[in-house]
């Protein structure tokens, strides 16, 4: 299961990245939003995947040694509510740029750059 | 519970609520925006005082012991940070009241400024890796709002590259403290710092440290990921340009210095040596974008990325009198460089235009507006007595004695070349002749009235005042950023303080 999550985690990664590298604004906020979900992915996984075991487990001598534990669910909660903030901000951002620049595209968002 | 350790937390935050519950009257989000950065500012300095007398502070969130609940800690390092960033609060909070348009203000820009430096304030203070993820998002959203209000066509683009890298050294972040968390099981800086010392997983740990330290890094705009600061910086309002520069790479700096100073120390050899190459190459570069420029914000923009090499090089030195000189630059440039963003404000306000070439002969028409810009540039540039010399000083003397000559020629030659760029800035803006008529945009403050004249005026002499003052008398503040130093390098009180048992 480690393995198939891993390729799953580098391939939202790559994807993440190279739909930030287009010059489409509307792929740029696609490809934050996958880099979001690898990194959530990555946390799940490398945290340790414990199926069919308690996470709350009562403090007694003959209580089991194997258990999940529930704290990496509470981190992934958390950025997932951040990242969806995050990316109900980013579209409107990305929608009053096109309505101020006139365009998508990021090729003709250079009058800032130095 | 300590409450003063809470209170940097709780005001901006109820500051925030208040003013967005009064909408609709302009007086009375005004009224908040300054007395809740005074109060912030007061708040600050008692918890500075309070650290100093009685030691590293800490405070468990909900009751819960240490390692498994959320804690609050201040040793010296993050309440000098927490006073300074009310100090800077209260400076823009004032500067605001005469700059930021109805329009701005109607769109909750004082809300966004309390609830920004909220999470500056909750960075400098967690005492928790995931925690100081929260409030960087904390402060980022904010920061991106403030970035896009008014929606100006340079605004705009401005922000589509500062919310883009933002969002990418978070998910960096992010997918760092997941890996850290998966290797020790625990993410409370104290708690780490104990099970770091004698791990057996160095590979994986050199990973992720370099994993933080890209995501600190774009946030500090460390060479080579600094290029969205000056392409951004520039565009929003100057109160917002000036808060942004003075605060919030210097939260990416505290948590380079945190991160480096109390988690990964296990191998210095490797780490700080690539911290050490970064600060010589973000030094540079910075400077040399600088000379280039020929626009009042993007020249002071790249001094900003290239200050932030002098700041991680004291890191990179990783003695005690060479992080002291970092603390002490940290102040000293927080101060400095909100200072010359405020006064490039006021020079748009009086010849309508940034550009060097349109600017001119303000010296002879403000003598006492020159005077108050040479203090914070000579500073910045490192001239005695002001602050900046004495921050240099100390980098420079921690420098010799750890035998880094390079860096520390490189640290000097950087600081003769941005004399350079502060001095063309005057020679362009304040010394030569004043351009032809119809040449500058439209003037600003000459049908002023004198009241928001002076809310322009008093918070950069107040901050000039501070920079002579650290000059004049830079024992007191050495000694605290020694204290603070000391602290940072010997982390045993730090986790006495958070876990209540010696390590």
């Amino acid at each position: 299961m480690e393995t198939l999550l891993a390729f799953v985690i580098g391939g939202l990664y790559a994807a993440g990245l190279f739909m930030m590298l287009r010059r489409s604004i509307v792929k740029l906020i696609i490809g934050i939003g996958l880099l979001g979900h690898a990194a959530n992915l990555l946390i799940f996984t490398i945290a340790g995947l414990t199926r069919a075991r308690p996470p709350l487990i009562p403090a007694t001598p003959d209580s089991p040694s194997v258990f999940a534990d529930p704290l990496p669910q509470a981190l992934i909660l958390t950025a997932i509510v951040i990242g969806f903030a995050v990316q109900a901000f980013a579209l409107v951002l990305i929608h009053r740029v096109v309505q101020t620049v006139g365009t998508d595209d990021l090729d003709n968002m250079k009058a800032t750059d130095t | 519970m300590n409450l003063l350790l809470i209170l940097p937390l709780l005001i901006p935050m109820i500051a925030a609520i208040l003013s967005m519950l009064a909408r609709s009257s302009r007086r009375a989000q005004r009224t908040f925006a300054v007395t809740g950065t005074a109060l912030l500012f007061a708040s600050g300095l008692l918890l500075v005082q309070s650290v100093w007398h009685n030691g590293i502070q800490a405070a468990q969130m909900g009751a819960w012991p240490a390692p498994f609940g959320i804690t609050v800690v201040a040793d010296l390092f993050s309440a000098i940070m927490v006073a300074i960033a009310g100090f800077m609060g209260l400076a823009v909070a004032v500067y605001s009241l005469a700059t930021i348009d109805r329009q701005r203000e109607a769109f909750g820009y004082h809300p966004l400024l309390h609830i920004l430096l909220m999470g500056v304030c909750g960075a400098f203070l967690t005492g928790d890796l995931f925690n100081l993820y929260v409030w960087f998002e904390v402060m980022l959203m904010a920061s991106f709002v403030l970035m896009a209000l008014g929606g100006e066509r340079a605004q705009m683009e401005g922000a589509i590259k500062y919310v883009t890298i933002n969002l990418i050294s978070s998910a960096v972040f992010l997918a760092a403290v997941g890996i850290l968390y998966g290797v020790m099981g625990t993410l409370n800086m104290a708690d780490l710092a104990l099970k770091l010392r004698d791990t057996p997983r160095m590979d994986l740990l050199t990973t992720v440290a370099m994993l933080f330290l890209v995501a600190f890094g774009i946030k500090a705009a460390v060479f080579p990921l600094f290029f969205w600061l000056p392409a951004s910086y520039h565009t929003p309002p100057v109160a917002v340009s000036a808060i942004f520069a003075g605060l919030l790479t210097k939260v990416g700096v505290y948590a380079l210095i945190r991160v480096f100073t109390l988690l990964f120390v296990q191998d210095v050899a490797y780490t700080h040596t690539i911290i050490l190459a970064l600060a010589g190459l973000t030094m540079v570069t910075g400077v040399l974008g600088a000379m280039a420029q020929n626009e009042f914000r993007r020249i002071l923009s790249f001094h900003i990325v290239s200050q932030i090499g002098y700041m991680i090089l004291g890191l990179g030195f990783f003695t005690t009198a060479a992080v002291a000189g970092s603390i002490f630059y940290i102040i000293h440039h927080i101060i400095v460089k909100t200072n010359l963003f405020l006064l490039s404000g006021v020079v748009h306000r009086l010849q309508g235009t940034y550009e060097l070439k349109k600017l001119g002969g303000l010296y002879s028409t403000r003598p006492g507006l020159s005077i108050l810009f040479l203090i914070p540039a000579l500073s910045l540039a490192g001239l005695p007595p002001l602050s900046g010399f004495f921050a240099k000083f100390t980098l420079v003397q921690a420098g010799l004695e750890a035998q880094h000559y390079l860096l520390v020629a490189t640290a000097l030659g950087v600081g003769l070349l941005t004399l350079f760029s502060m001095t063309k800035i005057w020679a362009e803006a304040f010394w030569k002749e004043p351009p032809e008529p119809g040449e500058t945009g439209e003037p600003a403050m000459i049908s002023e009235s004198r009241a928001s004249r002076f809310l322009v005026i008093l918070p950069i002499a107040l901050l000039a005042l501070a920079t002579l003052l650290i000059g004049l008398a830079a024992e007191p503040l050495y000694l605290l950023a020694s204290r603070a130093a000391e602290q940072l390098m010997n982390p045993a009180e730090y986790i006495q303080a958070v876990l209540g048992r010696r390590p």
